[in-house]
């Protein structure tokens, strides 16, 4: 291999919030958002499939938005509110109702997509209570799930708003 | 699937971009939304030296009133946005339109309107809009300040623009839509937010026959995104749409691709525009 130029690894401090709370980190430059909560701060809970954007198993909230977690550099990160799924299960309502219908539905088998799904899923039903099937998979449309298939996933998806809106209650 | 080293600067405002642009040139490459560049950086497609940030210039992803009357959009405007804003959906409601069919949600929250244009995919939605909507391409340097490019000048080939190595696209200006007019965009992927094998966006005013105006631009059809200025004639001059469908296959160059030939991109153009024009005909 003839030897690329390049420069040197350069780090750099920042400072963001991460499932409310405060963290300080040191990262490489280059070092994308996903790797950052993965190994500096042990949140294996954002996983990646691709690492290019298209699979959505990486999805995090940044500053209330789903985002693509290896699309965005941690030090692009700096100073703002990151959750991801270890903080979204433990404090939000809407992702736990779709936790739990994920598993009463069977809507994941090995498990690697599902809190890409959930957090796309749960973004869908804090615009739309009551999502037809084909909003459902409009907007999960860029979550890949290798093993399932999407029909039990469009089902726990739809089972979750029903619950929310209490027009079934919790079994 | 990491990016190699790169130093990251991040532009604190409009000028100090164009001064890092200015000093680093070729080696440097500006970071918008970063939806087409962080792939690229992953995959190693693209190692340049140095990266520079523009997601915290101010102003930059403002949609403001433009001194001609149109919409002036800044360049950092996001996806999302640019399907919800109202004056957007006033003013140039194609664009908000057009801007579901983009991706997928999460890829629309951070990728932005000038990053798109700038990349010149011709895949992608809005170099398409642009286009039919004849806008302004608004470029600035340290070198050269301030510099206007029609949309229809902009696009030069496959990801190529008009744009210079130290140049950022600071922003887009639509003209003022007239009362009358309407729009319409559709296009056809294999999956709902995968690249378009075809796309059409339609811009309609007045009665066909009597002096109206229609502008097609499609995307995936060609090295760059084009506008079909013949099918448009017949449309304008109240021809029929078979004729001007026929037109259209006659006058767009796709290339063919894994999933769709040349001919079979072809055959859903001319879908699209029956179906678009079926919208702006009735609205």
């Amino acid at each position: 291999m003839s030897a690329v130029r390049e420069p040197p690894e350069r780090w750099r401090d920042i400072e963001l919030e991460v499932n409310g709370e405060r963290c300080a980190l040191r990262v490489p430059e280059r070092e994308h958002l996903a790797d950052a909560l993965r190994h500096r701060l042990g949140l294996t809970g954002t996983h990646l499939g691709c690492e290019h954007g298209v699979c959505g198993a990486c999805t995090v909230r940044v500053d209330g938005d789903a985002v693509r977690s290896c699309l965005m550099l941690a030090v692009q990160a700096e100073g703002c509110r990151v959750e991801t799924i270890e903080g979204a299960s433990a404090r939000d309502a809407v992702v736990q109702a779709l936790q739990a219908a994920f598993v009463e539905r069977n809507a994941l088998q090995c498990g690697y997509c599902t809190p890409g799904f959930v957090l796309a899923a749960a973004e869908l039903l804090g615009e739309c209570a009551a999502p037809s099937r084909e909003a459902i998979r409009v907007a999960l449309s860029g979550n890949l799930c290798r093993c399932t298939g999407y029909q039990a996933i469009v089902d726990a998806v739809e089972q979750a708003a029903r619950r929310l809106s209490n027009s079934e209650p919790p079994r | 699937m990491k990016p190699a080293p790169f130093r990251y600067e991040r532009a604190h405002d409009l000028q100090h971009a164009l001064e890092l642009l200015a000093e680093h040139g070729d080696d440097a490459l500006p970071l918008a939304g970063g939806q087409s560049l962080l792939p690229m950086l992953n995959l190693r497609l693209v190692r340049p030296a140095v990266v520079v940030d523009l997601n915290r210039i101010e102003g930059l992803g403002d949609i403001r009133t433009a001194a001609s009357g149109g919409l002036a959009i800044g360049a950092r405007v996001r996806h999302r946005l640019l399907a919800t804003d109202p004056a957007v959906r006033a003013h140039a409601p194609l664009l908000a339109q057009a801007a579901p069919w983009i991706a997928h949600p999460a890829i629309r929250h951070r990728g932005t309107f000038g990053g798109s244009l700038a990349l010149a995919d011709p895949a992608a939605e809005w170099p398409a809009c642009v286009l039919a909507l004849e806008g302004t391409l608004v470029l600035a340097s340290r070198a050269r300040g301030e510099r206007r490019v029609a949309a229809a000048d902009f696009f030069r080939g496959l990801y190529d623009c008009d744009r210079e190595p130290d140049e950022l696209l600071v922003g887009c200006e639509v003209p003022a839509r007239a009362a009358d007019s309407r729009s319409a965009f559709a296009e056809v992927a294999r999956r709902h937010g995968d690249y378009a094998a075809v796309g059409l966006a339609i811009v309609a005013r007045g009665m066909p026959g009597r002096g109206a105006h229609v502008r097609v631009a499609l995307l995936g059809a060609g090295d760059t995104p084009c506008v079909a200025r013949a099918a448009a004639t017949v449309l304008a001059e109240g021809g029929d749409i078979e004729a001007a469908a026929r037109a259209l296959v006659a006058e767009i160059e796709p290339r063919g691709d894994l999933w769709y030939s040349a001919q079979a991109k072809r055959h859903l153009a001319a879908h699209l525009l029956r179906d678009t024009w079926r919208t702006v005909r009735d609205a």
